[in-house]
């Protein structure tokens, strides 16, 4: 019951944020002479046959895959309160490197995929680890290392592709590593789909969607039932307290870092083996930053970052149809900025609210009863089931959690 | 307590600035992707036009290489009736793809997409819609073997060369530099014929040729600010003239000339019309003209009548006048003979431009 009632507010702080971005969103496009309720039937409506509903699912996913291993690399780092601002140029250059490595070798299918997925994490591991070194030996804040890093990840990527990592014929237009071999690519999914009696969609499901959904069940396991999660949300929550407690912090750091960028070394894999099979000066850009967006919608929770990451892609399959409508995609961007700042804006009220009566419940615990209304507010009588164990637990709980913000 | 707490307050609060900042960022570089032409209302003929034109990325507005696109289409229009249909990728150019196909899946035929960075995915997208026809700007297809796909490519090369010439010629100092968008190859065809020309010309002249963004960075074409930086740079090292192929980061340029009492050269439309501000019409020496309008105008008409033949690329250069320099301003009157004679000696062939630097 309890668990249902904290899943239900877990909830319902998301759907108000969306609810109430939908609105702002709605007022900007009718703001700019536009109808709000075609935008919200074109974001809605899937297609007129069954091919163009099947195809639709198809982009949807295929996009959401990308996102919700981005929000996952950077949940990592979040949950224990570090910002990687860097799973940008993380997961560029683990791309190209692993582009570059899985079209060198030639390995039986699977373990060449393995190979190629190996390279991408390690790489994206490396190049997190760099900002976790940096913030442990020298103290430097990940947000500024990461960040600055972006740069240097995105101009040693150019330097690779156009220099030793040159695939493509001199003089092409788009510059490309090698491609990778058959063996090295990934089965897609277009067989369940038909298999499962829809209609065949233009596109193919990318394959990877399994090792998005592992992942992700892998990584909810680790935070939530292992020594080395409670180690790190303990740490995110209250870092001198973890180190109180015997947690090496710095270890910690690293190791959380080297996590959260392996993760995102995986983000630029779902197109890589699914569509493109070589990294070129077109490969999809941007997915890094939008993680840390569909991380804060989603909460940091695993299957949080898969619901916000479902909606940035049925947002983002909406931009070019909406243009068809007269609407500038432009109010996709609105509407996914919109719902970001309200889940946030939604996040900080309730995490007040909780605190609020977290202290409430906090000093009448322990306020002397001959007083009566000395913490309480006037005509309150202090309700049963707030007795001393309960306010005890309270006052030294951490606040903010949950079982504290009980009324 | 209090400590930990206020420090993840404030943790969350440079969340929340962070993502709004990046999201606002998204928002200011997406530009309009609207659409203001297609009041066909009743067009239900059925051989009227239906245009689909995919923008390349900042889409419609960046008053060079997509405006020109799109003033092609509309003269096109103008004389044979019908709609487009524009689209805009988003920044990430993840849609590019599905772009292209809701095109062709709505019925607009020809569907044009400019740029490039189309080039990877119009092969793709033309083999599921074979009845339509396809053409895209600045990619080589005929090695593709799609039969319903054109390429419409430029010598971008030879029209750079005379922009070298005239910069050359015209400077005093001395030296003069380059502002490239992205370290594309297309990009590079710009610099290296514009090299060419500048040494042809006057061999003891100091080129500084640098670019915004590295190649797979497409940030270059719409960042004026990181243009200006760069330009002022080139201006305070000595350099009186600079060429910019940078999309719409060249008004950056153009500003950091205006500042500098200096001289630029624009690109692709012809800028010193284009403009709005005086002070950066006046240091607008000349436009290396890249007629994306007429060969778009061109190719419309040849699908009105049937004889677009598919499967193949149209090439534009000096010799069909598909580049060029501009000459609004008058600032390179005084020596167009000297433009002419290179002119004429790269259309003969005596003169090969190079189109690697």
């Amino acid at each position: 019951m309890s668990a249902l009632r904290r899943a239900g507010l877990a909830l319902l702080g998301p759907l108000l944020a969306l609810v109430v971005a939908l609105v702002i969103s709605g007022i900007v496009i009718a703001s700019i002479g536009e109808d709000p309720f075609t935008a919200l039937e074109v974001i809605t409506n899937l297609g007129e046959t069954p091919a163009a509903e099947v195809q639709s699912i198809v982009v949807i996913l295929n996009r959401a895959v990308p996102l919700f291993l981005a929000g996952l690399a950077v949940s990592i780092a979040f949950r224990m309160g570090l910002f990687n601002i860097g799973v940008e140029g993380q997961y560029r250059l683990a791309t190209i490197l692993a582009a570059a490595a899985g079209a060198a070798v030639n390995l039986p299918a699977p373990l060449h995929v393995l190979f190629i997925i190996v390279v991408a994490m390690a790489v994206g591991a490396v190049w997190a680890g760099v900002v976790a070194v940096l913030k442990v030996t020298r103290g430097v804040s990940e947000v500024i290392s990461s960040i600055m890093l972006n740069f240097v990840a995105l101009g040693l990527a150019g330097y690779l592709l156009t220099g030793p990592l040159r695939g493509s014929a001199e003089g092409a237009g788009i510059v490309t590593t090698a491609e990778i071999p058959e063996s090295g690519r990934f089965p897609d999914l277009t067989g369940v789909l038909t298999g499962m009696g829809l209609a065949e969609p233009r596109s193919e499901l990318f394959g990877f969607l399994v090792v998005a959904v592992v992942v992700g069940v892998l990584v909810s396991v680790v935070l939530s039932r292992t020594r080395f999660g409670f180690d790190l949300r303990a740490t995110g929550l209250s870092p001198s307290a973890a180190t109180a407690s015997g947690v090496d912090t710095r270890r910690m750091v690293i190791s959380t870092m080297l996590l959260s960028g392996a993760v995102a070394g995986l983000i630029g894999l779902p197109d890589l083996l699914g569509a493109d099979y070589e990294y070129g000066t077109e490969f999809t850009a941007g997915l890094g930053f939008l993680g840390i967006a569909v991380a804060l919608l989603g909460r940091n929770s695993p299957l949080g970052i898969a619901l916000a990451a479902l909606l940035f892609a049925v947002l983002d399959r909406a931009a070019p149809l909406l243009q068809f409508e007269d609407i500038p995609a432009s109010v996709v961007t609105i509407i996914q900025g919109t719902i970001v700042l309200a889940v946030v804006v939604a996040n900080e009220i309730a995490r007040r609210l909780a605190r609020r009566s977290a202290e409430r419940a906090g000093a009448r615990a322990t306020g002397s009863p001959p007083d009566g209304g000395g913490g309480g507010g006037p005509g309150t009588p202090p309700t049963p089931d707030v007795g001393p164990d309960g306010g005890h637990r309270t006052y030294t709980g951490v606040p903010g959690e949950p079982e504290g913000a009980r009324p | 307590m209090r400590g930990a707490l206020t420090r993840k307050g404030s943790v969350r609060a440079t969340a929340l600035l962070l993502a709004g900042g990046l999201v606002l960022a998204g928002c200011a570089s997406d530009e309009d992707g609207d659409t203001d032409s297609g009041g066909s209302g009743g067009g239900g003929g059925g051989d009227e036009l239906r245009i689909g034109l995919a923008y390349d990325t900042g889409g419609r507005g960046d008053r060079s290489f997509n405006d020109s696109a799109y003033a092609g289409v509309q003269a096109a229009i103008d004389e044979l009736g019908g709609e487009v249909q524009e689209f805009s990728p988003n920044d990430g150019g993840s849609d590019r793809v599905e772009g292209l196909a809701n095109l062709a899946d709505q019925g607009y035929d020809p569907v044009i997409a400019v740029g490039f960075a189309y080039g990877d995915s119009i092969g793709e997208v033309a083999e599921d819609f074979p009845d339509t026809t396809f053409a895209i700007i600045d990619s080589e297809v005929a090695e593709l073997g799609i039969d319903n796909v054109t390429g419409i490519v430029f010598a971008e090369e030879q029209g750079s060369f005379l922009a070298g010439v005239a910069a050359a010629l015209k400077s005093t100092s001395g030296q003069i530099g380059f502002v490239g968008g992205v370290e594309s190859p297309l990009i590079q065809k710009f610099q290296a014929g514009y090299e060419a020309g500048a040494r042809a010309a006057r061999p003891d002249i100091v080129i500084t040729s640098e670019y915004i963004s590295p190649a797979g960075d497409f940030s270059g074409f719409n960042d004026p600010a990181r243009g200006q930086i760069l330009a002022q740079g080139m201006y305070d090292a000595g350099a009186d003239i600079v060429y910019h192929a940078a999309g719409g980061s060249g008004t950056g340029v153009f500003q950091a000339a205006a500042a500098s009492g200096k001289l630029a050269i624009g690109v692709d439309s012809d800028q010193y019309e284009t403009v709005d501000d005086p002070a950066q019409q006046a240091v607008i020496m000349t436009s290396m003209l890249k007629r994306v309008d007429n060969a778009v105008e061109a190719f419309i008409g040849d699908f009105a009548e049937g004889n677009v033949e598919g499967g193949t690329d149209i090439r534009n250069d000096l010799e069909t006048e598909g580049v060029g320099l501009s000459t609004s301003g008058g600032q390179i009157d005084d020596i167009q003979t000297q433009i002419d004679e290179y002119r004429d000696q790269i259309i003969s062939g005596e003169i090969t431009v190079p189109t690697t630097p």
